[in-house]
């Protein structure tokens, strides 16, 4: 709104008000990251950044992984992040080095994770001349950030980069830019905060909720029949602990309960109070579940259109209660009978205690009907899939993954497609932080780089990214960093020579014309591993699978695996675009075309 | 999403820190998700120059209006926001310049009806006039459809401007 102001601030600079010490900004900014505990920094350096790399270089405090594209760098970030509830940083130079970090920034912001993204931006007196490497960084980012920041005084740049961790991590999470201009990193300035400090003067989440609500909600849940929780990424981001009160109160209560994409891990997959991922490709029995309920309670989770299905026919009969830390996920798609603006772990806290108050256990109905009904549901083994000798069903090779990995307490991150969602419906998370996946954005290429920033956060635990051969290819350039580093991350490429959501789609919705879904011109993925010094192993028999990925698993160091699977496999359960819940399809279902243009238009 | 139930005119007052980029936080906001804008005013509103008050006039549902205020409370610049249309009665005010030429009859009437409508003449040459008007959009509306007959050039509105009434503010 403003035009850029280039008043040098050297004048104020010399001033030697108190004994603060005198720092370049490139200084400050190391300086602050360190205030702020952070251990390690993704990125890639440039002209615009040069003065913040000199600095990286002369100190050993932070860490610093050269990732091979600066999308990686956003990807690893968030892997770091959700792997370990800090946020992650990110550093980057001016122009494509920012704009390569866009696609990072959106998928953290659809998926709440917490990034704080340093770009490099050209000298103040040079923006807006279209100089070498310039774009408008904050104008570009802006929708694609939960908050952004210009410094164009080299004084504010430690309250800036406080704020900016402050804004990033606090109420419901997302990505922060902080552009930075060369001569702001080059200028020295004191180092001093402005003294404000844990609050914010705009920016203040609401965390306890509305204790009426609150009641409200406990007493709709003593009173239902049919209840179900149905929780999401907001519980993973509301801390470790937020996960153990909704398993306590999901026991309390009795009820089944369902995760979204983003939250399996929240609650024990093990458990029989489990009924499997919600959704698109869903279970049957957690779909019809949240279809028949009476009582829905939503933790940390946003109604997004591929947990609905057809909105006007979602859940009809239920009363819906909504926890969320954010005001805006409240009615936004689905009309809510209970909103609770919270953090989802204190409003968990405070229902389970009410719970108790009220004595509500004695008074609940019986839920045995509603079990029962459950019970039925799961009879349809909606996750079957019918196995052969002669080729490796996707599914089969995701069963054997999960068995040989129980117990290791290890790490998954996916792409985005097919293999995503049978990872999601058969890997199994009995504990938060070990699934990393791209859900709302949808990002081809997220599971790589963020498997990385994993396997750095946690070096020694098993990580393993779930691939495909199409999104693999959309960051494989990152082997580099792996082979770098000596990751030991694993790489399961679900190769069946298709981008296979794709394909899936073209077959069921526009007759089979499979139009550019194939990939052509496959890389020997073994060769290519090898290239970087990286272990490479092929596994097409069945016969062979087990020993494949016991021979992955067990290799000291990383490995690329091409899992040669069935090609025309579809992924069921299946909710068909415009559909509601209760329509689901199955394997093995005659499959009609869409109903109509509206239903084509759902993507 | 379906719409559902009817489509509202609110005024909604939002008062932010005044810092570069904010307006254009404010609209990419309407426009990224799709909300109208019927007028958006901002400006100045304090003696130390650190907050602004924006005023805009959207329509939607109630659960479009529910949503806008509660994407534009989550933006870190926004201290508070409120809907005036649900909050109680206020009152909203918004200024024209009108540039009206003519001779004669024209020239006479076009007077004739600013003095009716209360504007202020604050141009004027052997054929031509300026009028200043301020008044509710409604008014402004009424008056630059008469003058359309009567030699209407061009008209500069700024957009709505409204306060709650009472004792209180935001």
């Amino acid at each position: 709104m403003t035009a850029t102001t280039t008043i040098p601030a050297t004048g104020r600079a010399k001033e030697k008000a108190d004994d603060a010490p005198i720092l370049s900004g490139a200084q400050m900014i190391l300086r602050a990251l360190t205030e702020l505990g952070v251990e390690v920094v993704f990125g890639y350096p440039g002209g615009a950044v040069l003065p913040i790399y000199d600095e990286i270089f002369k100190q050993d405090k932070i860490k610093h992984i050269l990732v091979r594209h600066e999308q990686a760098a956003a990807h690893a970030a968030e892997g770091y992040a959700r792997t370990t509830g800090k946020p992650g940083v990110v550093l980057v130079t001016s122009g494509p080095g920012a704009t390569n970090a866009v696609t990072g920034l959106t998928d953290a912001l659809l998926d709440s994770i917490p990034i704080i993204c340093l770009t490099g931006q050209v000298a103040r007196h040079l923006i807006g001349n279209d100089a070498f490497q310039e774009a408008d960084t904050v104008g570009i980012t802006r929708p694609c950030t939960k908050h952004n920041y210009l410094v164009k005084d080299t004084e504010r740049l430690p309250d800036i980069i406080h704020e900016a961790f402050y804004v990033g991590t606090n109420g419901r999470p997302g990505p922060v830019v902080i552009d930075l201009p060369k001569d702001v990193q080059i200028e020295k300035a004191p180092y001093r905060r402005s003294g404000q400090r844990g609050e914010h003067r705009t920016y203040r989440p609401q965390l306890d909720g509305d204790e009426l609500a609150l009641r409200e909600a406990a007493a709709a849940l003593a009173r239902a029949e049919r209840p179900i929780v149905y929780s999401g990424g907001g519980i993973i981001n509301a801390g470790p602990e937020a996960s153990e009160l909704l398993a306590e109160f999901t026991r309390l209560i009795g009820a089944p309960i369902t995760n979204t994409l983003m939250g399996l891990g929240a609650y024990p997959a093990s458990d029989k109070q489990f009924l499997g991922m919600l959704g698109m490709h869903g279970t049957w029995e957690a779909n019809h579940a949240m279809h028949d309920c009476d009582v829905m309670l939503a933790v940390g989770a946003r109604f997004d259109d591929r947990v609905t299905g057809r909105v006007d026919a979602f859940s009809p009969g239920s009363t819906k209660i909504q926890v969320d830390i954010d005001l805006s996920s409240i009615n936004k798609n689905v009309p809510v009978d209970i909103p609770i603006i919270a953090d989802a772990g204190r409003a968990l806290k405070r229902l389970i205690e009410i719970w108790h108050e009220e004595g509500y256990a004695k008074s609940q109905p019986d839920l045995a009907p509603w079990w029962a009904q459950i019970e039925h549901w799961r009879t349809k083994k909606c996750l079957s899939y019918k196995d052969s000798d002669e080729v490796i069903l996707p599914q089969k090779s995701l069963e054997r993954l999960a068995h040989f990995t129980k117990g290791k307490d290890a790490i998954f991150s996916t792409e985005v497609g097919q293999h995503q969602m049978w990872a999601a419906q058969f890997l199994g998370f009995d504990k938060p932080n070990r699934w990393l996946t791209s859900g709302g954005l949808g990002t081809m290429g997220y599971g790589l780089p963020a498997a990385i920033g994993a396997q750095i956060a946690y070096p020694d635990r098993l990580v393993i990214d779930v691939s495909g051969e199409a999104s693999f290819q959309m960051n494989m350039q990152e082997l580099g960093t792996i082979a770098q580093y000596e990751l030991p991350v694993k790489i399961f490429i679900m190769n069946n020579e298709y981008m296979g959501m794709v394909r899936q789609w073209q077959d069921l919705s526009y007759d089979g014309r499979r139009s550019h879904s194939y990939s052509e011109s496959l890389p020997d993925f073994v060769k290519l591993a090898e290239a970087y010094g990286i272990k490479g192993i092929v596994v097409e028999d069945p016969a062979k699978l087990d020993e494949a990925i016991l021979e992955m698993i067990n290799h000291d160091g990383p490995v690329l695996m091409d899992c040669r699977v069935a090609k025309i496999e579809n992924c069921f359960p299946m909710v068909p675009a415009g559909a509601a819940h209760n329509e689901m399809l199955l394997a093995g279902d005659v499959i009609g075309k869409p109903k109509d243009d509206d239903a084509l238009a759902v993507v | 999403m379906k719409e559902i139930g009817t489509i509202a005119r609110h005024t909604i007052s939002v008062i932010v820190d005044n810092e570069a980029g904010v307006l254009a936080r404010v609209t990419g906001l309407f426009s990224g998700r799709g909300y109208n804008i019927e007028s958006l005013t901002v400006a100045e509103v304090d003696h130390t120059g650190t907050r602004s008050r924006i005023t805009v006039v959207t329509s939607g549902t109630r659960m479009v209006i529910e949503q806008i205020k509660a994407q534009l409370d989550r933006l870190v610049p926004v201290h508070k926001v409120a809907d005036l249309t649900i909050d109680g009665t206020f009152v909203s005010r918004d200024m024209a310049l009108v540039k009206v030429s003519g001779s004669g009859e024209r020239r006479v009437e076009a007077l004739r009806i600013a003095d009716t409508f209360r504007a202020r003449t604050v141009d004027a040459s052997v054929n031509s006039f300026i009028f200043e008007l301020t008044g509710s959009t409604e008014k402004i509306d009424a008056f630059v459809e008469l003058m359309a007959d009567l030699g209407l050039v061009e008209v500069a509105r700024t957009g709505a401007v409204a306060l709650s009434r009472g004792p209180s503010g935001l």
